[in-house]
């Protein structure tokens, strides 16, 4: 590079005439900075100019979202005022954007015709905001969240009150949110993404954030996708693609930023997503660098302040000759949002050799995760206490070695740092006798001591003598800690109950007691609430969660497609080929013409390649595609029927002979009443299969003895047994009672349904469910308690009132038809096709 | 868009969280795209390594994806089995950009004709 000579007057400073011509594209926070650095460097080095397209001096843009919210005003944000660019003899352009570089000639031309030469030239033009192209993004009352004339705007329309809809629940969304709440809008947040922030978040943490939003009145509505903004002359509304209109006075784009890039391309300097540059920020012309978020260094784009500092201070030593090089930032984020605390920094997407350590203190709001990676902190995400964000961001940028700590990491710096004891029996031995132990039922370790004294030798005596442990439980530990101590060698050790399954300390029956308890209604909420120790279960226990929870809450719960196993996703059975099998309904095995030509001809249509009588009297149509699934499921039901429910945790079949009608030695019209069942049973949710048979007569040719509900019919009326099994432990069924008419029986298989739905642990078919419960409780339950019998049936209809649906004909109304199609296509070597 | 290395398939919004896509090759093998709860994306093939399972159809938690056909639970990021189980399905290089998912050309048509 030609620099010219640098001549200084005799004051020190060069002469301007002389010195080399610095021109900054950008009055932002990475030029100024940028600027600022290279000042403190070398003052006399550079002739500089800053053009700014906004007409003020340079202020902090991060601060935008507290002067939005009341907490700081216009003036407190500026970083520079005018005197800063007179005292350093810095010639300030604002409110006269640069249009064009021209390269050739080193000089740039702002909009109002001035040109400017260069022989340095610093891109520092920032980032733009994303606008999503849908109909109506350009009507007044649409708006970005990006600079202080956004934020007036947004004042200007808070002062008339109304409604706001941000779309966006990332970092600049929920912060613009939460000012227009404050200024006193009713704000709707919407989220493409099932978690808010997600990039920042892992989905509890976003948990947490959605409720405290909530209670704070926001409306939150993720995996909202936004179809249309309405309006003529102003904006009145939002439309979602799914229907959903939300009326609006203020429509907030806050959906993410861009790299500035324009001028840059127009130039032809190397741009990818943002202008490329080197570790020195040197662009592909070797007189114009780049900072800030307008660059892509080593493939990255930064969108966060910190990476801006790093990138400036290495700028400047290159300007001022002693390169450093940048080697790339990891960044951490906070939310500004007051009373929320909400910390995330590196990389928390875990991984195989990554272990997460999780910490979740349900009574407090916290939620601690941090990731390890061989002996290193990879990332962390914290919500409810920040306190140690930065120990923890310190650790990771420093990679620092953390085996030494590891146990007590989770406990932030004062715990891992303090040398405290890591042995968690003596923590608890250093306990005060009045500390508490059990939140829930406000017990001190001097009660649970002194009921250990009387006798309670293991967790469940404890349990039963001062309720410690006995409700959310997350005092288990610390309960036998104290077994432990108290009893030395007499302690027989942990309770050996088997918990539901390595995500927890929690058994079946604890978690479903605490769902009613606690009112818990979604995945995320129990994860929280019962200190879950992975990020987001297993494949075990969340199929399990969601059946509880629609159990518990049949009309509230929220469904999570994602925790279902593939069968009930597809609804259709998975084969080992990895196509699928489809049985149609027919009620009580009874089936016309018509339906079996509809079958023939589904079968022909689509190529199955075996219909097969089933066990359960119905017919299995086998081979069908994936992709032909909607298909054949709109034919079945164009013809009348609906789903079997065969790939189902769920009411399978009612399996009958012909009875009365047809049989020389039937009693009662066992065809009917099996129909009957089956109406009122299907399309219910169950712990796991279940199957009903009905007999017409002793003979039982319906084999109604090794089914889940048998009854076989008599003279006198109807004789029901439950617990059966044809499996792999072939289990005939236990008595249960006689009944002497179709609408009792009926009523008992409701409430026998419904006790096992509420009761029996997931997977659970109903012969162990029976065999550990016994027969006399069954009956003390059924038989003997005529008014739980009947609300246990009016549960059962409610829920059947809801959940009785044909989820064929709800997929061939299109929903989720996104399952059943591939993303795209390759074709080699041709061209791509999308789906 | 066309490039030498990388193939665009098109925006991460397809995919919902914990969920997967798939993605035929004519004349090669399928391969599955999955995204985990904290939106890391990742492609395998299509095929468990155990019975040729269709991952496609399993259950994501953390980053693996447990098969459906019989629970071998299989590492998003090696390919791997975890566990007791020992096998591995071919890993197809993905990255994202500006909110699309681009896949790696040269190991997406490995073995395709």
């Amino acid at each position: 590079m030609n620099a010219p000579v640098t001549l200084k007057d005799k004051q020190g400073h060069a002469s301007p005439d002389e010195r080399e011509r610095l021109v900054v594209i950008g009055n932002g926070m990475a030029g100024c900075r940028a600027v600022e650095e290279i000042l403190a460097r070398d003052a006399d080095r550079y002739a500089i100019t800053i053009f700014g397209a906004e007409p003020r001096v340079n202020y902090d843009r991060i601060m935008l979202s507290p002067v939005l919210a009341g907490d700081k005003s216009f003036e407190e944000i500026i970083i520079n005022d005018q005197s800063w660019y007179d005292d350093n003899g810095i010639e300030l352009v604002s409110g006269d954007a640069i249009i064009a570089i021209k390269r050739d000639a080193k000089e740039v031309v702002s909009a109002s015709g001035r040109v400017t030469p260069y022989d340095r030239l610093l891109i520092a033009t920032g980032s733009d905001p994303f606008i999503i192209p849908v109909p109506g993004h350009k009507l007044p009352g649409v708006i970005t969240f990006r600079d202080l004339d956004d934020v007036d705007k947004m004042l200007t329309a808070a002062e008339a009150g109304g409604h706001a809809v941000v779309i966006g629940g990332g970092l600049l969304g929920l912060e613009a949110a939460h000012g227009l709440s404050l200024r006193g809008m009713q704000v709707t947040v919407l989220h493409l993404m099932p978690t808010l922030m997600e990039r920042q978040l892992d989905e509890a943490a976003g948990f947490l954030l959605r409720n405290e939003l909530e209670r704070r009145g926001q409306t939150i509505i993720t995996q909202a996708d936004t179809a249309e903004i309405t309006g003529n002359s102003h904006v009145t509304g939002v439309k979602l693609k799914d229907g959903t209109e939300i009326s609006a006075d203020l429509v907030v784009m806050a959906v993410g930023i861009k790299p500035s890039v324009n001028l840059a391309k127009q130039a032809e300097l190397e741009v990818e997503r943002g202008i490329v540059v080197d570790d020195d920020m040197v662009t592909s012309d070797p007189a114009i660098l780049a900072v800030g978020e307008c660059v892509q260094h080593r493939g990255a784009c930064y969108g966060l302040v910190a990476p801006l500092w790093e990138m400036c201070r290495a700028l400047a030593d290159f300007m001022t000759s002693t390169p450093s090089g940048y080697a790339g930032s990891v960044t951490a984020t906070k939310l500004k949002v007051s009373g929320i605390d909400l910390f995330s920094a590196g990389d928390f997407s875990g991984g195989d050799d990554a272990e997460d350590i999780v910490m979740r203190d349900a009574s407090r709001g916290i939620y601690k995760r941090v990731v390890v990676k061989g002996d290193k902190l990879i990332g962390a995400v914290l919500y409810g206490d920040t306190a140690d964000g930065s120990w923890y961001f310190d650790l990771l940028k420093r990679e620092e070695d953390i085996s030494d700590i590891r146990e007590a990491l989770i406990f932030g710096q004062a715990f891992a740092s303090g040398g405290a004891t890591l042995d968690p029996d003596s923590a608890v031995a250093a306990l005060s006798p009045d500390a508490e132990i059990c939140g829930c039922n406000g017990v001190t370790k001097g009660q649970v001591v002194a009921c250990i004294d009387a006798g309670a030798n293991d967790l469940d005596s404890v349990r039963a003598s001062c309720k410690a442990s006995a409700s959310c439980g997350s005092c288990t530990g610390l309960v036998e800690g104290l077994l432990s101590i108290s009893l030395g060698e007499d302690y027989g050790g942990a309770r050996t109950v088997t918990p539901m399954c390595q995500c927890t300390s929690f058994t079946h029956e604890d978690v479903r007691r605490n769902i009613l308890e606690k009112e818990l209604k979604s995945i995320p909420q129990v994860m929280q609430e019962l200190h879950w120790t992975t990020p987001d279960g297993c494949a075990s226990c969340r199929p399990a969660l969601n059946y509880y929870l629609l159990c518990a809450w049949p009309t509230e719960h929220e469904e999570d497609p994602q925790s279902r196993f593939v069968n009930e996703r597809m609804h259709a059975n998975i084969q080992k080929d990895g196509t699928y099998s489809v049985v149609p309904r027919m009620w009580g095995g009874i089936t016309t013409p018509n339906e079996l030509r509809a079958i023939a001809d589904a079968a022909d249509k689509y190529e199955a390649r075996l219909v097969k009588v089933t066990g359960g009297q119905r017919l299995d149509i086998f081979g069908i595609k994936k992709e032909d699934l909607p298909a054949i499921w709109a034919d079945l039901n164009a013809a009348g029927m609906v789903s079997g429910h065969a790939y189902g945790k769920a009411l399978r079949t009612v399996k009958t002979c012909v009875g009365s009608e047809w049989c020389r030695f039937g009693t009662q019209d066992s065809t009917g009443l099996g129909i009957k069942a089956e109406q009122m049973t299907w399309g219910s949710w169950m712990p796991h299969k279940f199957k009903i048979a009905v007999s017409g007569c002793p003979r039982n040719c319906a084999e109604a003895s090794i089914k889940d509900l048998g009854i076989i019919c008599v003279d006198s009326g109807y004789e029901l047994s439950v617990g059966g099994n044809g499996g792999i432990h072939l289990r005939g069924t236990d008595f249960l009672c006689k009944v002497e008419t179709e609408e009792a029986a009926l009523e008992y298989i409701a409430a026998f349904i419904q006790l096992y739905r509420e009761e029996a642990r997931y997977l659970d078919r109903t012969a162990p469910w029976v065999e550990r419960v016994g027969m006399d409780y069954i009956k003390g339950r059924i038989v003997e308690d005529e008014a739980g019998r009947k609300e246990l049936q009016k549960r059962f209809l409610f829920a059947q009132s809801v959940h009785q649906k044909d989820p064929w004909a709800e997929r061939v109304g299109g929903a989720e038809s996104h399952l059943h199609k591939h993303i795209a296509e390759i074709r080699p070597f041709t061209v791509l096709e999308p789906a | 868009m066309v490039d030498a290395k990388w193939i665009d398939i098109g925006p991460v919004e397809q995919l919902p969280a914990l969920g997967a896509r798939t993605l035929p090759v004519q004349g090669g093998q399928e391969i599955v795209i999955f995204r985990t709860a904290t939106g890391g994306i990742y492609a395998l093939a299509n095929k468990c390594p155990h019975k040729g399972g269709p991952l496609s159809q399993g259950m994501v938690h953390d980053t693996s994806v447990t098969c459906p056909l019989h629970n071998w639970r299989i590492s998003l990021l090696t390919g791997e089995a975890l566990g007791e189980d020992k096998g591995c399905v071919p890993v197809i290089p993905v990255k994202i950009d500006a909110g699309r998912i681009y896949i790696d050309r040269t190991a997406a048509l490995a073995g395709a004709v």
